[in-house]
């Protein structure tokens, strides 16, 4: 019988039916951080289990790290708290931790793939809900809560209930300047942020096979945005190049056997899918986010809604019917697991090379992980950033949810690479977020305002 | 730890109207730097309840009716955005024993299931119902018939939809599911050792 991906790797995973009619699902991978697992370690003692399968199970830390000093202990008190919680718990239990002297610490969602952790036909399960980046790999990864943590630390399995799966087929080339932020922002506009509950988001299609890991991770890692649990890409020759080598990638011979076999997990050409969506790439334009949740997005040449939601234009300070080109900006910020990977760095700095950010506009560039950082040194591309006045930092999640010192102040309107633009979201109550590319955020740095990347690339239009 | 079995909730309510309520706006990022859930009730929509009482209004956590309310009655796509389960956690550790909503993001729902915490979908029209009622009469008592699926209230029942684990799980007792998930170990290690990783 043709069989989706999904299909194949939940069917190789699956346990047993549990009393409650759900699935008792194996978990391959366990990714870990220091917000979402010091509760679940403590539950873990308070009923004297251990970790099944330390083996299977990698920490680092990365949403409350600063990124300006990390020397130990950290400034802030409570960070350092659950840095050391996290050291704690996985020295006792056995458990690889990548923290900041490593060389290997990053967001969990960039350094998983660049370790090759992240591989084709796997569950993944880590208590976040960005974990859907790792599909880009053709694996099932499941963001989950503290809860659910303790029971995968306890028994290397969750209880899942299957999901239907819907393919999203994107055909056509994208235009200079438009990049798969855009494409991805452009796909939850069109099928809402609610609209992918309860089902997988099989990506598809020419424009997807054209595009590198790196994009098809920026892809994946906002499936939550659009309301589905996981999101994925059936893995190609693009995958495995991309893994060959990799630290903790099969080698040898051994790599090969697991290439064909990764080949093998790709949805079958007739297999049945409970629904099928299309989207021409020729359609997107570069997309920017006007209002407070991710579906709220417009194409940078166009203007509000006429029927926008007074609410979320109330807050954001917009109204209807405007034009989002020229909305003014004071902050830039570059990074994230949507968007701090070298790609990402390397067209933002493209935009900047030669140029400088706008007076009054605060920027900063936060690389996904350490491995991104040297990479992009290596490359020249922070002094790039730093020529154009951009702050150079240090890896983490930073200012995608400002639970280390980088946030927004007071009502500040922030250019945003990552991937959430609720309300508070930035570290201020009343701070404001435009979701966008990081060309485009690069772009509206040196302009003060937001403005057509394909203006500064010099792309006729 | 001792499961119970949770066949039916009922109390006063407390409304927040407003599609599309995110758990950034439940539990601000802020409150997560801790390493326990303890306290967490007492930030519960910190922001919105900051900005609401600024502007010299208040927000329904604020109302002194809603003191003691047990059920929370929402609007559509609940939950939607970050997997933190702070937020369940913290509208738990507030009083929150249910909630009716027209419906709720996966993680949110999966998350507030293991916590014991019923979230059971209304349509649309008899939410707006309830939410009319409840505000109408804020010491209403609303309820929720999880093991029946209905909500009740001043005589007027309406059908609730939970998903049928969710119903098991939560009426059989094991919402909290991991003595499950360790109990025929044998058969998780056999799937274990076919894994071609
Ligand atoms: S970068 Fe942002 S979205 Fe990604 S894991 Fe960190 S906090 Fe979450």
């Amino acid at each position: 019988m043709p069989l989706t991906l999904f299909e194949k790797v939940w069917n190789q995973h699956a346990v047993r039916q549990l009393p409650t009619g759900q699935t008792q699902l194996y978990i391959g991978l366990h990714l870990i951080h220091e917000v979402t697992s010091p509760q679940a370690f403590d539950m873990l003692r308070a009923r004297g289990w251990t970790v099944r399968a330390p083996h299977r199970t990698f920490a680092t830390v990365d949403h409350i790290v600063p990124t300006g000093s990390q020397a130990r202990p950290f400034t802030d008190n409570l960070a350092e708290q659950m840095t050391l919680a996290l050291e704690r718990n996985c020295r006792e239990h056995k458990i690889t931790l990548f923290n900041v002297e490593s060389g290997r610490q990053g967001i969990v969602h960039v350094i998983g793939p660049e370790l090759g952790l992240t591989r084709p036909g796997m569950t993944i399960a880590c208590g976040d809900s960005h974990t859907s980046t790792h599909g880009a790999f053709g694996a099932l990864a499941f963001g989950i809560g503290t809860s659910q943590v303790r029971d995968v630390l306890a028994s290397q399995c969750m209880a899942m209930t299957p999901l239907k799966v819907r393919r999203i087929e994107i055909s056509g080339h994208l235009a200079t300047g438009v990049y798969a932020k855009d494409v991805i922002l452009t796909v939850i506009q069109r099928l809402g942020i609610e609209g992918g509950v309860g089902y997988a988001y099989e990506y598809a299609g020419d424009t997807i096979s054209r595009m590198s890991m790196d994009e098809r991770m920026t892809i994946c890692n906002m499936s939550i945005e659009g309301g589905a649990r996981v999101g994925y890409v059936n893995p190609d020759e693009t995958t495995i190049a991309y893994l060959k080598g990799r630290p903790f990638a099969p080698a040898g011979p051994a790599f090969d056997t697991a290439a064909a076999r990764w080949r093998a997990l790709a949805s079958d050409q007739d297999a049945r899918y409970d629904d099928v969506v299309q989207l021409n790439a020729v359609e997107v334009s570069p997309t920017i986010t006007w209002g407070t949740n991710p579906g709220q997005s417009v194409g940078v040449r166009d203007r509000l809604p006429a029927s926008a939601d007074t609410e979320a234009l109330a807050f954001m300070g917009l109204t209807s019917n405007q034009p989002i080109a020229g909305t003014r900006i004071d902050v830039a910020f570059i990074g994230s697991c949507t968007n701090g990977r070298l790609s990402d760095l390397r067209e933002a700095a493209r935009v900047l090379q030669g140029r400088r950010v706008a007076a009054g506009v605060r920027a900063l560039v936060v690389p996904g992980s350490q491995a991104v950082r040297a990479a992009a040194e290596r490359e020249g591309l922070d002094d790039v950033f730093r020529s154009a006045g951009f702050d150079w930092r240090g890896a983490g999640c930073s200012m995608c949810l400002a639970m280390n010192p980088d946030k927004l102040n007071g009502r500040e309107v922030c250019a945003s690479s990552s991937n959430r633009n609720f309300k508070g979201r930035q570290g201020s109550p009343t701070g404001r977020t435009l979701l966008m590319s990081p060309a485009m955020v690069a772009a509206a740095a040196v302009e003060g305002a937001v403005v057509d990347v394909r203006e500064l690339l010099g792309v006729r239009q | 730890m001792s499961e119970s079995r949770i066949l039916a909730v009922s109390g006063r309510a407390v409304v927040l109207r407003g599609p599309d309520i995110d758990t950034d706006r439940i539990i601000p990022a802020r409150f997560l730097k801790a390493v326990t859930f303890d306290g967490l009730e007492q930030h519960v929509f910190a922001d919105d309840r900051q900005a609401l009482s600024a502007a010299g209004q208040r927000h329904p956590f604020d109302h002194p009716e809603s003191a003691g309310a047990s059920i929370l009655v929402v609007n559509k796509n609940f939950g939607c955005g970050s997997s933190r389960e702070h937020a369940p956690q913290a509208l738990y550790r507030w009083g929150i024993r249910a909630v009716v909503g027209e419906s709720f993001a996966d993680i949110f729902f999966s998350n507030a299931l293991m916590l014991g915490l019923p979230c059971v979908s209304l349509s649309a029209p008899h939410i707006e119902a309830l939410m009319t009622a409840v505000n109408g009469t804020p010491s209403l008592r609303v309820a929720v018939d999880v093991e029946h699926g209905a909500v009740s209230v001043t005589g007027s029942v309406w059908p609730v939809f939970v998903p049928a684990h969710a119903k098991d799980a939560l009426t059989s007792g094991h919402w909290d599911g991991a003595g499950l998930l360790l109990a025929r170990y044998e058969e998780v290690d056999a799937v274990a050792s076919r894994l071609p990783y």
